[in-house]
């Protein structure tokens, strides 16, 4: 047992698994000793029962809630670049949009949901934009920065050599910035999926695509907690799966950049 | 009838925009085929003439000539001239060779064309097996290559650098500056060379530029009659001894009215 715990690559992932089955095993144990009822507070086994007899439910659920989230994010990337493009072209340009910006991010999306849902009539087109209005701004914040943080001699040699604004841009400020962008691109992917679970929240159970917020809800009205738990479950699996993808792709993406990975 | 100078700065005077004289009128010809080294105390204005030569900065009194006109641009026909920073200035996302091709990359040469003139210059510096690698992963003196074989690439008749080697080990630095002869000799280059090594200097000069501060001026100047190509041997020479005295003793001389 010795050797495998002193491996560094076994033991970030065996620790937290054996803290997590020593939790389930407490809880298990407390939930069937106390005699505690499902409706106050489940355990695993009732939730691992309401997962498998819900299955299907559940799992359109899931699927609504992550389009809206991935399409959301995607929104969030491609706005948020053209955004921080745009600012980087000029200072009066970001000095004058840039306030606009920030009020954006410091509403509380579910202030501005209820607004958003009543104006547009197709629900899940109303969803995405509020997941996409949270997910947007460390996307336009990081980039505008990456655009801006070039190495100064870099830049001397590339006035020096007479390179136009758009080689400066193209060959010099977009490669910089990339790394800037990857860590906007984390910060957005988690918070396009929070803003995808709230905004269906404030849509409430009007909604044609339901997605797990509903389902909270929905078993939160029926005092059916497994069912709630479960489908609390599913989103922390969703987010957990969007961090690791987001990880695995700003470690590839820096490696090629040249500014990750390992030393030769 | 004398042969055309690469650079002519004619009685250039610089004042920054807080109205300090950072050099006072100067005139400085370089000839075809010299290798003059700059050196003084910091504040002296050594860099600021060699931006001045470069074109980086603009006199705010006085002309500077190349070849008694403009000098012309990558992919231009005519003389050109190439600036060294002091850092290698290299993109960390590109490989040594994209480095190299930067400059022909901006200036739209073909890229069958620049990939060739990209390989010699490698192969004339001594990295064509580093082609492929990221500036993390060389030394800081290849890094310094790579850079000198950016300046390279286009072809420059003049060079100027500015203490290229300043960061690099004495051992390293040696080496580069015998392998910077060669090319010089080589390729028929003239170079303007700021450095603070009165050693690195003496090696590698064939004049000397003294310059002292408040203003900026020219103090003295020292002329280096050893043979090209030079090498290790005249490292260890009398002489060599002799002209590092001669420079000790004017930068002392440069030196002595301020900050001591």
């Amino acid at each position: 047992m010795k050797p495998l715990l002193h491996n560094r690559d076994v033991l970030p992932v065996i620790a937290p698994v054996a803290i997590g089955a020593l939790i389930l095993a407490v809880w298990q144990g407390t939930c069937t000793v106390l005699a505690v009822p499902d409706y106050l507070f489940p355990a695993p086994s009732a939730i691992g029962h309401a997962l498998t007899a819900n299955w299907l439910t559940l799992l359109g659920a899931l699927v609504g809630t992550l389009r809206v989230t991935l399409l959301a994010f995607a929104l969030a990337v491609v706005g948020g670049t053209a955004v921080a493009l745009l600012f980087a072209q000029s200072r009066l340009i970001e000095i004058s949009l840039l306030p606009y910006a920030i009020m954006l991010q410091v509403t509380p999306i579910v202030a501005i949901a209820p607004l958003i849902i009543i104006m547009i009539d197709d629900t899940f087109v109303s969803l995405v934009i509020c997941a996409a209005v949270v997910a947007i701004f460390p996307i336009i914040s990081n980039t505008t920065i990456g655009l801006k943080a070039v190495d100064p001699g870099l830049l001397a040699y590339f006035r020096m050599v007479r390179a136009s604004r758009w080689q400066q841009l193209v060959r010099l400020r977009v490669p910089s910035a990339v790394p800037f962008f990857l860590a906007g691109l984390r910060v957005s992917s988690g918070l396009s999926l929070i803003g995808a679970v709230v905004a269906e929240f404030v849509a409430g159970t009007g909604g044609h695509s339901a997605g797990l917020a509903y389902e909270i809800l929905q078993a939160g009205f029926q005092l059916d907690m497994p069912r709630m738990f479960a489908a609390l479950l599913l989103i922390t699996v969703a987010g957990v799966a969007m961090a690791l993808a987001m990880a695995g792709l700003s470690r590839i993406a820096l490696a090629w950049h040249g500014t990750g990975g390992d030393e030769h | 009838m004398t042969a055309i100078p690469p650079v002519e700065l004619l009685s250039v005077e610089k004042r920054f925009g807080n109205g300090v004289l950072g050099l006072e009128p100067t005139t400085l010809r370089v000839q075809p085929g010299e290798f003059v080294s700059i050196i003084g105390p910091s504040g002296c204005g050594k860099s600021t003439l060699l931006k001045l030569a470069s074109g980086l900065a603009e006199p705010s009194d006085g002309r500077v000539w190349w070849w008694r006109g403009p000098f012309a641009r990558v992919g231009e026909d005519g003389r050109r001239l190439a600036f060294v920073f002091q850092d290698p200035t290299l993109m960390p996302w590109a490989d040594v060779a994209a480095n190299v091709r930067l400059p022909l990359d901006l200036a739209g040469v073909p890229r069958a064309e620049a990939d060739t003139r990209v390989a010699a210059v490698l192969a004339e510096i001594g990295l064509a097996d580093r082609a492929g690698l990221r500036p993390r992963q060389l030394s800081g003196g290849m890094k310094m290559r790579v850079s000198i074989a950016r300046a390279l690439v286009t072809d420059p008749d003049l060079l100027l650098m500015d203490e290229p080697f300043g960061a690099l080990d004495e051992l390293s630095r040696n080496r580069l500056d015998e392998r910077l002869l060669q090319l010089s000799a080589e390729r028929g280059l003239t170079t303007l060379f700021v450095t603070h090594s009165i050693y690195e200097a003496a090696f590698l000069s064939t004049r000397v530029i003294v310059m002292a501060a408040n203003p900026g001026r020219i103090f003295a100047e020292h002329v280096i009659d050893a043979p090209l190509p030079r090498g290790e041997a005249f490292r260890l020479s009398p002489a060599f001894a002799d002209h590092a005295r001669e420079l000790t003793r004017l930068l002392t001389a440069a030196s002595g009215e301020d900050d001591r």
